[in-house]
């Protein structure tokens, strides 16, 4: 989790990343962070994010994106 | 062929297909017949509300935009009215919607947005409702509005970066925009019933392009919901869904295309022609999207908004290599573009020599609105014509021609640059920063290799919070650094300015 908020934070450091819970939903994440996003975790956890998987759910907080990435790991 | 105003087009299509939608969002579709209607209507009252006198015309109408059609309706509204629109984002920071008020001093402020705002507009339901019950008095107040209005009249003002911390608004004229439809349909395969999936936000002129291309082909204009840009699992069953054939993208969200690889669960079988501006294609990018999109034709447009979109134009035959940079090719019919040496103000005619890009034309903008000093140092008499009165509009770009005559894009000659598909002055972000009393120095750097914007910044102790507060009241939220960097001192060149050379080569982690 540690590594997966060091990457937000990267990508978005004005972004309360422990307390959102509605990044995609409030209009917070633009698109050109979740692509900085989803390449560093894909390169980070090595996984590749899918299309499928780029919906709102799997990317409104923090611990979404850290459920997905564990799940895809197993 | 000879109209003199943006209405022409709605109007000769109207006519001709007046059951045919001509826009659609994700909620609601209008037809042409139906839209014609409805702007006559709401546009008397919009001068009614106004209370604007019978012989008045060319005030700016501040229209707070959404991703919906209500906005490209409340725009046609605003041009029937003899006034011209600037759509301004409800989600920016609250000053700084103040500062293109305080530029503009509309004449009116009306909404296509439900959400709540910070300054006071007249909502479109009110405007609707107050347009269905008007009697028919007000065809002739349409007409007589049209009797006194020439196409030098203004259609629409957008705002852009200005170095010095005030949003500068570029106004464009009803010529420009009719020259830019014409050229637009001789140049490019548009197909015979265009529908036009519309990417870019309305403050933003490539959605020029998709309104009035549109209207002028009878086509229909379907507007994507900002958030399949940003979660893309919904974006190409929606294309598809709508049959979409033509896109006119920033290369930003073509890119995101790409980066996902959206092309894995759904390939758009409609699309045609696509075409992109605002930043360099990458190659690989292209190859990618042409792979797919076999029969599409490919364009690469060029030009800043003050020529109204686009002034040049490339058209892509084969694949290219990785290493191939893709011209910004030659200029539309009616358009000059050529290069200058900035410190000699001479033309460069030589193949290869590089210069700064400039262009004359029926595409130049009128100006900047109520900033003449601005406007004069950027809209220069041609140094070539002493006899006359001839503008010419300095991009600011660096190019170079090659032997057949295509241009290339080679860079910026200031610290302007483009993120995410956001037009941006370095400078403007310094002018905020500089501005908290702590801050001693700061300068904003963009390294391209990693698209980040870094700013460097020398104060008596840490303060990114401080900043971050204060870009976030001040500054659309793409104009936010990705990285901050805390100096004790910024390095200094030899004339005692912030050696940004050196700044830009530090390696950033």
């Amino acid at each position: 989790m540690d590594e997966l908020m060091e990457i937000l934070k990267g990508a978005r450091p004005d972004v309360d990343f422990e307390n959102e819970e509605a990044l995609i939903d409030d209009g917070i994440l633009v698109s050109f962070d979740i692509i900085y996003i989803v390449n560093a975790i894909n390169e980070a956890f090595d996984i590749e994010v899918n299309v499928s998987q780029l919906k709102p759910e799997n990317f409104n907080s923090a611990k979404a994106m850290w459920e997905m990435i564990q799940n895809m790991q197993e | 062929m000879n109209e003199y105003n943006v209405l022409d087009f709605l109007e000769s299509s109207a006519a001709k297909y007046p059951d045919r939608v001509a826009f659609k969002d994700k909620d609601e579709s209008i037809n042409y017949k139906d839209l014609l209607l409805r702007s006559q209507k709401i546009s008397f009252v919009i001068r009614k509300n106004a209370h604007m006198e019978p012989f008045e015309k060319n005030r700016p109408v501040a229209v707070f935009i959404d991703r919906n059609i209500r906005s490209l309706q409340l725009f046609l509204s605003v041009v029937y009215s003899g006034n011209f629109y600037v759509p301004i984002d409800p989600t920016l920071p609250v000053e700084r919607m103040q500062a293109m008020l305080d530029t503009l001093q509309p004449v009116c402020c009306i909404s296509a947005t439900k959400r709540k705002l910070p300054i006071e507009a007249e909502s479109f339901d009110s405007l609707l409702e107050q347009a269905e019950q008007i009697d028919e008095s007000y065809c002739e107040s349409v007409k007589r509005i049209r009797e006194f209005a020439i196409d030098t009249d203004p259609v629409y003002a957008i705002f852009t970066s200005g170095t010095t911390g005030i949003p500068k608004s570029v106004i464009v004229s009803h010529r420009s925009v009719i020259d830019l439809v014409h050229r637009f349909a001789e140049s490019f395969p548009f197909p015979d019933q265009p529908v036009m999936a519309n990417q870019a936000p309305f403050d933003f002129d490539v959605s020029v392009k998709d309104i009035y291309n549109s209207l002028n082909l009878g086509g229909t204009v379907v507007i994507v919901p900002k958030s399949y840009f940003v979660m893309p699992a919904a974006l190409f069953p929606y294309l598809q869904e709508n049959k979409v054939n033509v896109l006119i993208w920033a290369v930003s969200a073509l890119r995101i295309v790409q980066n996902f690889k959206l092309f894995d669960a759904c390939v758009p079988d409609s699309i045609s022609l696509v075409m992109f501006s605002g930043e360099i294609m990458p190659v690989k990018c292209l190859n990618y999207l042409m792979d797919y999109w076999k029969e599409a034709t490919f364009v690469n447009l060029y030009g800043p908004t003050e020529i109204t979109c686009n002034c040049s134009s490339y058209i892509i035959k084969d694949r290219l290599e990785d290493t191939d940079s893709i011209p910004i090719g030659k200029s539309f019919a009616n358009t000059e573009m050529f290069l200058i040496d900035p410190d000699t103000m001479k033309r460069i005619r030589k193949a290869g020599e590089k210069g700064e890009i400039c262009v004359k034309g029926s595409c130049l903008a009128l100006g900047y609105y109520r900033n003449p000093e601005q406007t004069d140092k950027a809209f220069v008499q041609d140094p070539e014509v002493t006899a006359y009165k001839d503008l010419m509009y300095r991009t600011g770009d660096i190019g170079y021609c090659d032997e057949s005559g295509n241009f290339y894009y080679a860079g910026r000659k200031d610290h302007q640059i483009k993120h995410m598909g956001h037009r941006i002055e370095m400078g403007e972000i310094e002018t905020v920063v500089n501005a908290i009393d702590e801050i001693k120095m700061a300068c904003a750097v963009y390294k391209e290799e990693k698209e980040m914007i870094c700013l460097f910044y020398s104060a008596d102790s840490e303060c990114d919070d401080i900043i971050i507060k204060q870009i976030r009241k001040f500054l659309p939220a793409y104009m936010l650094p990705n990285k901050f960097i805390y100096m004790h001192e910024l390095p200094m060149n030899a004339h005692a300015k912030i050696d940004r050379k050196k700044l830009a080569e530090q390696e950033i982690f």
